[in-house]
């Protein structure tokens, strides 16, 4: 069984219908990326799962239970966190507070502890500038904190949207670079990019989304091969 | 000079219940956004609970306190939850009328209970006043309660905001609730828990301001209401130590405006003083900039 299953799904802004009808899964310890256009529904897909907009028809399923309706703030505490477009740190919290408000939903102690740790390990930059605002971080440092404050909730599956947005391509290939190690230490990536090639390279499936629905999915590295997908996406 | 530094003190002492009310408007307009405007009106509630208890049904003053801090939670937590939260998605004008008719709605209940024949509130203050300089300079019980009481309380909410987890939970809320909330923070309680707050310090203001100045009426919120709305901005709404320095600078502009230039002009002179500071600095004293996020 998928431990993230999506079913017609249908999203409305009003009545303008962003998402139509749309299924897809994502199985335990995969990357996923889902692709496309600025304005396909990424975003929008990732917003409906965690509950910061509510679906209007469809189901989603996460770990065997009926999440569709659940409050959002009750998501994170099942396993499942969101690193959000744009990072959306807390500017003026400092960068350990921040990480403190990733792990809000956890009561022990001792595990927060760890976790803290752990974060430290894998990003040595945030140990650094614990006790700096986090609005004070550059834009990859910043990405850096949100993917790390996701990680003190001990996610069983991350969702990720657009985290190589507005890096420079130094910071592109070291986030990447982290998808990868959280998603080797056991933990599975749902990844929205319009960095298709980057995405395409990590991931080991992929949806292709153009406005609101799913025109292609498949292996990933089958995609980077699909003529349209060169076309459109990797600008070949 | 002895004239000088009592009306100083008494400046202060009447900042400080400014203060206080200028906190829950701050504190609301930080995390839900909108200007509650019956704000004001929670202290009159508030004033009448302990008139009602204390010099009516001749309770102590302290379970008079109690009382109306418990009455004045309760009344906020339920004004947001009836009031506000179905306004939640809708624009500002709408929640702002709302709640200029929330401010109407509370001053009529005590219309009904009370009349309008203002009530003389007995002091709640029991300890002697304090004479410096050989008697030259005279400080009442009810100016060194009010000031310690507000310094109390802005220390103990900084405390609370700055290292209890439900604090750190409203700070995240009023930078970015969505981002609250993927946190797993519920965010309709961290706005009750902020009403809840704000309405209980009304509750303490209330209780100040009529041992100062013992006249109750249905309209007693009003003004003071207004013009700690107006130390909030002065200090830059959203801004909790702004509120503070706001609500004190208030009290002793209209204090010193009334001993030296005018006592009719004084709420005159106070607003001339807050349309000035928002011409050099539209965002307050403390106020940032707020930045658009992308």
């Amino acid at each position: 069984m998928a431990m993230l299953e999506v079913k017609d799904l249908e999203v409305y802004y009003g009545v303008i219908k962003a998402i139509k009808g749309i299924s897809f899964e994502v199985n335990e310890g995969e990357v996923i990326a889902l692709i496309g256009a600025n304005g396909a529904g990424k975003t929008t897909i990732l917003h409906t799962i965690t509950g910061l907009i509510s679906a209007k028809a469809g189901s989603i399923q996460f770990d065997g239970k009926n999440i569709t309706k659940t409050p959002g703030y009750k998501i994170v505490g099942m396993g499942m966190a969101h690193v959000p477009e744009g990072r959306r740190v807390f500017a003026e919290l400092s960068v350990y507070d921040n990480l403190l408000m990733g792990a809000y939903t956890r009561k022990d102690k001792k595990e927060i502890q760890d976790s803290l740790e752990m974060v430290y390990t894998r990003f040595p930059r945030l140990k650094e500038r614990k006790g700096q605002m986090a609005g004070t971080l550059s834009g990859g440092e910043q990405q850096m904190l949100a993917m790390g404050r996701a990680l003190m909730s001990h996610p069983k599956i991350i969702l990720m949207d657009e985290p190589s947005m507005g890096l420079s391509p130094i910071y592109v290939n070291e986030i990447f670079d982290i998808i990868k190690e959280i998603n080797a230490s056991g933990t599975t990536v749902l990844l929205v990019e319009q960095n298709a090639k980057k995405a395409l390279s990590i991931a080991n499936r992929a949806y292709v989304l153009e406005t609101g629905n799913i025109v292609l999915d498949g292996d990933a590295t089958e995609l980077m091969n699909d003529d349209s997908v060169k076309k459109a996406y990797l600008g070949e | 000079m002895m004239g000088f530094i009592s009306y100083l003190v008494n400046g202060i002492s009447l900042g400080s219940v400014y203060a206080l009310i200028a906190l829950g408007y701050t504190m609301v307009y930080g995390i839900a956004k909108m200007l509650n405007f019956a704000h004001g009106d929670v202290i009159m509630i508030g004033s009448y609970v302990v008139f009602s208890t204390v010099s009516t049904m001749g309770l102590p003053p302290a379970a008079g306190i109690l009382i109306s801090v418990a009455v004045c939670t309760v009344l906020g937590v339920v004004i947001e939850r009836i009031a506000y939260r179905p306004l939640r998605q809708a624009s500002k004008l709408v929640v702002l009328i709302t709640a200029i008719g929330v401010s109407y709605f509370l001053q009529n209940v005590a219309l009904l209970i009370y009349g309008a024949n203002t009530k003389s509130f007995t002091s709640v203050v029991t300890i002697p006043p304090l004479s410096l300089a050989g008697g030259a300079l005279i400080i009442s019980g009810e100016t060194i309660v009010t000031i310690l009481a507000c310094i109390v309380i802005m220390i103990v909410l900084t405390l609370f905001i700055r290292h209890s987890k439900p604090g750190r939970a409203m700070l995240a809320v009023s930078e970015d609730g969505g981002a609250a909330q993927l946190m797993g923070v519920n965010v309709d309680g961290t706005i009750a828990l902020t009403f809840a707050i704000g309405s209980a310090l009304a509750a303490v203001a209330g209780v100040l301001l009529c041992s100062s100045y013992p006249s109750l009426t249905p309209y007693t919120g009003a003004m003071p209401g207004i013009k700690a709305f107006v130390a909030a901005v002065f200090g830059g709404i959203g801004s909790i130590p702004g509120a503070f320095i706001g609500g004190i600078l208030l009290g002793i502009i209209e204090i010193l405006g009334k001993a030296y230039i005018s006592s009719q002009l004084a709420d005159a002179i106070v607003f001339a003083v807050l349309i000035v500071v928002l011409l050099v600095k539209p965002t307050g004293i403390l106020g940032r900039q707020i930045q658009e996020k992308v």
